[in-house]
């Protein structure tokens, strides 16, 4: 029973940096309809940046975090500006090619700025644990479930009860008549982008203690982060993170109690069933966005 | 009208052209709206009305001519810059955000607004126009019927109070009471705030109606304008958009007569 539930505060916990990497997926799909495969490499470089900000240049923890968040919000409404604008309107795979090389070039980039090596981030919660009787808990871990619930709840006040946001829903349901009422929604897509790329970001140093950063960290969370945005039915905000720790536990399931290997197959294993039972995912809207 | 009273011409179009792709969908046009009025643009389906309401507002850019809102050129600006200057659009087919409930919907039209008390002030006086909008204050707006729908993009876009209002089709897939109501309320807002109103409408009897002036539309060129209550009794008008019969020389109904802009 123990084993039972660290195993699930742990897969919960890399479930939870799957569900923000899979919230970046959805915010940009959702405004946009462009899947973004640059992503997970969104989250290496913001890991790199609050790695270059705490670990060389020596500032504090928050300040380097909050620094890494708004460098890469910048970077997000930049790629977006220069990489996905001019082609948006032109067909999807264009647009899909585009941000898979977008995704090579930062991790190529990457490598020739901080090497292949793997790099750690000290964090406050990198030591202590949270002892209930037996049961030992690892605060990093704590610390990203604690994160994912603030950071999913700021999401939501923001875009159900600020206008900003609510403008952001509705350019998403229906970019003409967003116009129509006079929303920007050039601007609206370029902070989409930019909470998109800050949201990966904490995603990128959450992770930090628990795995490495290095450049090809994106790609591999990346590879795992798009199958819990579809699990929860692409599209759907709560349903990125609930597919996200769906995942995440399926996978820190079936590495303790099933045979070697099991690990990696069991999240697609899964994603396959849901998805034949249930082909819009979770939470999934597609059927019913036509109205 | 007089190029003298300038000042009261609040949208003027001279000589616009646009394009689908290849496709000249308007080949020339120039109308004017006055202040205060409505007017309305009348035509058979593929005339050109609703890429004359595009162009207006912003949504397609003309390959030629001018367009002045106000005494300003708005041609190929930004949709989302014209309509703070206080030109609105309903666009044919509603366009709601269906999964917004109705309140956001109407927030949205005030969008570029900044004014709380204003704005709170236009939600009431629209719910006053529209009592059932009140009712489903909280349902996602694609739950509500087509002509609630309807209501509530007029409404949405009355939320931007703005001075020159673009109505594309408010009578499409309408019920004939709902139509006669709808139309009721867009004589109301034209005559309680003043707004003009640029109407496009396939329904030419009930345009003809509630508009002051009209222009005809005949594949992207305007072929007659006059005031509505002439173009009422023109012969043409009663024959090809009003549905009046002429009985021919055998007692028949004649088809292929010709008009007399042709």
């Amino acid at each position: 029973m123990l084993d039972f539930v660290q195993q699930l505060v742990s897969g919960v916990a890399l479930g939870c940096v799957y569900g923000l990497i899979a919230l970046g997926f959805v915010l940009v799909y959702k405004a946009t309809e462009v899947v973004n495969f640059a992503q997970g490499d969104l989250m290496m470089l913001g890991g790199f940046f609050a790695f270059t900000f705490i670990g060389m240049m020596g500032l504090n923890y928050w300040i380097g975090f909050a620094g890494a968040v708004a460098a890469m919000a910048l970077f997000g409404m930049l790629a977006e500006r220069i990489v996905v604008r001019p082609i948006l309107g032109y067909p999807q795979f264009s647009i899909i090619m585009a941000t898979i090389g977008l995704g090579y070039f930062l991790r190529s980039v990457a490598g020739m700025i901080w090497g292949t090596d793997d790099f750690k981030i000290e964090t406050p919660f990198s030591q202590g644990v949270l002892r209930i009787g037996s049961l030992v808990l690892a605060h990093d871990k704590l610390s990203v479930i604690a994160a994912t619930v603030i950071l999913c709840a700021l999401l939501w006040l923001f875009f159900n009860k600020t206008t900003l946001g609510t403008a952001m829903r509705a350019s998403s349901e229906n970019m003409l008549a967003a116009y129509y009422m006079g929303i920007p929604v050039k601007r609206v897509v370029s902070i989409v982008w930019a909470i998109s790329a800050a949201v990966a970001t904490c995603a990128g140093v959450l992770l930090a203690p628990i795995t490495f950063i290095h450049s090809n960290v994106g790609l591999v969370l990346g590879l795992k982060a798009f199958p819990a945005a579809v699990l929860g039915g692409f599209g759907s905000i709560p349903g990125a993170v609930v597919g996200g720790v769906l995942i995440g536990v399926i996978e820190s399931m079936a590495g303790f109690y099933l045979a070697e290997g099991w690990k990696d197959v069991a999240p697609y294993l899964v994603l396959l069933a849901v998805l034949l039972l249930k082909p819009e995912g979770l939470f999934g809207l597609h059927a019913r966005k036509k109205v | 009208m007089d190029a003298t009273l300038a000042p009261d011409i609040i949208l003027k179009l001279s000589n616009i052209e646009s394009y689908y792709g290849p496709i000249m969908a308007i080949r020339g046009i120039s109308l004017e709206v006055p202040r205060g009025r409505i007017v309305t643009l009348l035509g058979a389906n593929g005339a050109g009305k609703t890429t004359v309401l595009k162009t207006i507002s912003g949504i397609l850019d003309p390959q030629k001519g001018s367009i002045e809102f106000m005494g300003k050129p708005i041609q190929r600006m930004e949709a989302d810059r014209i309509v703070r200057l206080g030109l609105s659009h309903v666009p044919e087919g509603r366009e709601v955000f269906p999964f917004l409930s109705v309140r956001e919907n109407l927030m949205m039209g005030a969008y570029p607004r900044s004014d709380r008390d204003g704005v709170a002030e236009d939600l009431e006086r629209v719910y006053g126009y529209f009592p059932r909008l009140k009712e489903r204050i909280n349902q996602p707006a694609g739950q509500l019927s087509g002509g609630e729908q309807q209501m509530l993009a007029i409404g949405r876009a009355l939320m931007n109070r703005p001075t020159l209002l673009l109505l594309d089709e408010p009578s499409l897939g309408l019920s004939p009471i709902l139509v006669k109501e709808i139309f009721t309320i867009i004589r109301r807002v034209n005559e309680e705030q003043g707004m003009s109103i640029l109407l496009v409408e396939q329904n030419a009897r009930v345009a003809l109606e509630t508009a002051h002036y009209g222009y005809v539309l005949e594949i992207g060129r305007v072929v007659m304008n006059d005031s509505c209550d002439r173009l009422m009794h023109s012969q043409d008008i009663q024959e090809f958009y009003l549905g009046a019969k002429e009985a021919g020389a055998r007692g028949e109904r004649r088809w292929k007569k010709k008009k007399t802009w042709r």
